[in-house]
């Protein structure tokens, strides 16, 4: 059951992503959500690495020869990245509609609708 | 909206020391974690720390929009003629061709368990350093243009 | 070692490389004057056209072509001491993949030159010119590479590139509006595909495209990251229950970037069939399946065409035309997959179908593009896209009322022009599988033409009105722009038998013939 622990809180925090995500009325509050959702999927893929026994995978004075899976982490590496280009263009967004607007509400950002 | 003398010192003091780790977590990609992203993120930090203690218009005296602009173009085009370079070579496009070939980053990599290099691993250090100075560059304009953002709402 | 051999074995490389390179050092020539920067970007876009269209030719005339990166040689897609696992990033090019890279390329070099004018009016235009390098890059890369991840990375750039574009033109931040909607959604999509990723990569311990779908065996994980790829996927081209973002999108763009936000969206379609036929392949129940991307074809179809009838706004009702017509390549692939479990029904009409499908990816990109088009020159000349407004523009603006006449008669399909062509390969082949669909894809087609003849009606006929008594033809560079969409288009109308046999029916027998794919990455292992 500890084993699974990660996994767990992969559901937990994709949960809590989806549900902030398709509940909030207020941008930034909807870029946290997404946020949060990307950190759920980079644990899970980290997590998926893991051998027991293993240490981190980079030879510069190791412990031991058993390593833990490198692959995962470059491509957490990248959605890293690509998560910190997100929330400056979601933020970008929400600082010019807050000028043009007046609100960061997404109910009151309607004009374009039928 | 300038911070008091003691947090303005103290980021005095801070950004040259948070510049130089930052600039070792970037040259040292190959043998510890770390890297370009990593490294350039850490000295964007630095830079946010100086934005906050000052106000908007000192700060544009010393970090000047071109310089930072003109930092992430020779970044960007630095990572790109690399790897363009190997095709110059007639190698495979990204083709590491400083590896193990005594010239610049090139002593062949020891095997196994060992403190750690840092002539080796070929085009990697160079990648990195450019990709270090373009996320230097791109972060920090984008936490100037979000505070210049701020100062014109008079908030 | 000639120019020509230097392109012909890196030409996968340097369909990516190029553009990035050219818009990373857009900013700098910019700075130098406007005349250099488009001569810049007219040139470096000319470049990578040339090497799609002789990759695309190799392509077709040896096989599908493997491009390694970083390894010894541009082949070597196993690595001697990896015990038969590709560990490195491959672009494989096959037919499928050649087809995409050349609607790309015609439709870059016709967007490019439409807005080297229509953006001569706005300033700082060297984020115009980088961001349109980089959506460039992002569906070159999206259609041409073979990892799975490198395919999650380009989607990225794809839609952070393309939501730039869309809150271009800030416009009082309706524009803004439209591209957060569309990025949020693009965003939660992209969660969704990364976490198939993450599902794959736990089982098989792979990457790769090729290798995921040897090593595949339907279990309940690999029924998940099906759902969610396919869910995804749809989002991102536009099907009916998940077009929320189209006509906002579409319609609050710039002209020409809605005109290439069509091949970004047809870029996702390939997606779709990529999973679909080369990974999953006979493993899971194709009918169940073929079934559903029916039903989202059928649907699309339907609320696209019945949704553009009462608009107002003029790339609004193009842009439910465009989830229309996203519904009928839907509908040719989904039957196709439907019978790929049975031969015989599959060489009687399943090949057909896949075929009139694809051949309905390109058609549409070109005639879709030239009305968007069309819509952008009005805009130019107008300010207005109110359709309330406008009125007898066809005294002054002969060339622009030609054009749209072309290409309202393509999407209606009607003979000579080309969306005749592929609508009567997906009627043929649909009827024989179904016939109720046939008839509902009729029925739509009736409705859209209507629909143009609406709009035909209140842009170009009629008296002159006052207001726009001194409105000129467009300018010479947006003209030749949706000159060349419509010579396409009139020259695959014509000669539509051809076109079939060299293009579309290579990449629609490359899609359904996953051990050929796996055989030409793996090497027969």
């Amino acid at each position: 059951m500890l084993w699974n622990l990660p996994f767990i809180t992969v559901v937990v925090l994709t949960f809590i992503g989806l549900v902030t995500v398709l509940l909030k009325k207020n941008i930034i509050k909807i870029l946290l959500g997404i946020n949060i959702l990307e950190s759920a999927v980079n644990l899970f893929i980290v997590a998926l690495g893991y051998r027991e026994g293993g240490v981190a995978p980079i030879f510069t004075l190791a412990p031991s020869e058993l390593m833990v899976l490198p692959t995962p982490q470059a491509l957490v590496l990248t959605s890293i990245v690509i998560g910190v280009a997100t929330s400056a263009l979601v933020l970008s967004f929400a600082m010019v509609l807050q000028k043009k607007y007046g609100t960061v509400d997404i109910d009151k950002i309607r004009r374009l609708h039928g | 909206m300038r911070m008091s003398k003691i947090v303005r010192t103290a980021a005095d003091i801070l950004y040259p020391a948070i510049l130089i780790f930052g600039l070792y977590v970037v040259a040292h990609g190959h043998l510890t974690p770390g890297g370009g992203f990593q490294g350039g993120a850490v000295i964007a930090t630095g830079g946010a720390l100086v934005i906050v203690a000052y106000n908007y218009k000192e700060v544009t005296g010393w970090l000047k929009k071109n310089v930072l602009m003109g930092q992430e173009v020779i970044g960007l085009f630095g990572f790109i003629g690399v790897g363009l370079l190997a095709l110059a070579f007639g190698q495979v496009f990204f083709f590491n061709y400083l590896a193990g070939s005594g010239s610049l980053f090139g002593m062949p990599v020891p095997y196994g368990i060992n403190p750690g290099e840092l002539n080796t691993a070929g085009v990697l250090p160079l990648m990195n350093f450019a990709v270090g100075i373009e996320v230097w560059g791109g972060l920090t304009i984008v936490i100037l243009y979000m505070l210049s953002g701020l100062e014109k709402e008079g908030c | 070692m000639t120019i020509i051999d230097f392109v012909f074995i890196n030409a996968p490389a340097l369909l990516v490389a190029i553009p990035l390179f050219a818009a990373f050092l857009c900013p700098v020539i910019g700075k130098i004057s406007s005349m250099v920067r488009n001569l810049w970007v007219m040139g470096m876009m000319l470049v990578t056209a040339a090497v799609a269209f002789i990759l695309a030719y190799r392509v077709l005339a040896t096989g599908p072509v493997l491009y390694v990166f970083g390894a010894a040689a541009a082949n070597l897609a196993i690595p001697l001491d990896s015990g038969g696992i590709p560990i490195r990033i491959i672009f494989t090019v096959d037919a499928m993949s050649a087809f995409m890279d050349i609607i790309c390329a015609i439709v870059g070099i016709s967007v490019l030159l439409y807005s080297l004018s229509s953006e001569s009016r706005n300033s700082s235009l060297e984020g115009y010119y980088t961001l349109f390098f980089l959506m460039i890059a992002g569906v070159f890369g999206m259609v041409s590479t073979g990892d799975f991840f490198n395919f999650f990375v380009f989607l990225e750039i794809l839609s952070l590139a393309s939501a730039g574009m869309i809150a271009y033109r800030i416009d009082g931040g309706l524009a803004v509006e439209a591209a957060l909607k569309y990025f949020i959604l693009s965003t939660l999509g992209a969660i969704f595909v990364l976490f198939a990723i993450g599902i794959y990569y736990g089982q098989y311990n792979a990457l790769n495209i090729a290798m995921i779908a040897q090593r595949m065996q339907f279990t309940m994980l690999d029924k998940i990251a099906l759902v969610l790829l396919v869910a995804a996927l749809a989002m991102k081209c536009g099907a009916v229950p998940l077009h929320f973002w189209t006509p906002d999108a579409y319609s609050m763009a710039p002209s020409s970037v809605t005109a290439f936000l069509v091949v970004a969206s047809q870029a996702s379609l390939y997606g779709l069939f990529r999973v679909v036929f080369t990974i999953y392949n006979i493993t899971m129940n194709c009918v169940t399946v073929g079934w559903v991307i029916i039903i989202f074809g059928v649907l699309s179809m339907v609320v696209g065409v019945t949704m553009a009838i009462p608009q107002k706004d003029i790339k609004r009702l193009m842009a439910y035309h465009a989830v229309s017509q996203t519904g009928y390549m839907l509908l040719g692939v989904g039957v196709g997959l439907a019978v790929l479990g049975n031969t015989t029904l599959t060489s009687a009409f399943g090949f057909m179908a896949m075929e009139g499908g694809i051949f309905h990816i390109f058609n549409h990109a070109m005639y879709k593009g030239l009305l968007f088009l069309t819509a952008g020159a009005i805009f130019y000349r107008i300010g207005t896209r109110d359709l309330n407004k406008m009125g007898g523009l066809g005294h002054t603006m002969k060339y622009t009322m030609i054009f749209f006449m072309i290409g309202a008669l393509a999407i209606a399909g009607i003979p000579p022009f080309n969306g005749f062509a592929s609508k009567l390969m997906i009627y043929e082949s649909v009827y024989l599988f179904n016939p109720l669909l046939a008839i509902i894809a009729m029925v739509v087609s009736i409705l859209t033409l209507a629909s143009f003849v609406k709009v035909f009606h209140s842009v170009f006929m009629g008296p002159k009105l006052p207001e726009y008594a001194d409105v000129k033809e467009a300018p010479l560079p947006m003209l030749i722009g949706m000159g060349i969409l419509a010579a396409i288009v009139i020259l695959f109308g014509l000669f539509p038998q051809p076109v079939v046999d060299i293009l579309v029916a290579p990449a629609a027998h490359a899609l359904a013939d996953q051990g050929g794919y796996i055989a030409s990455v793996l090497g027969g292992a």
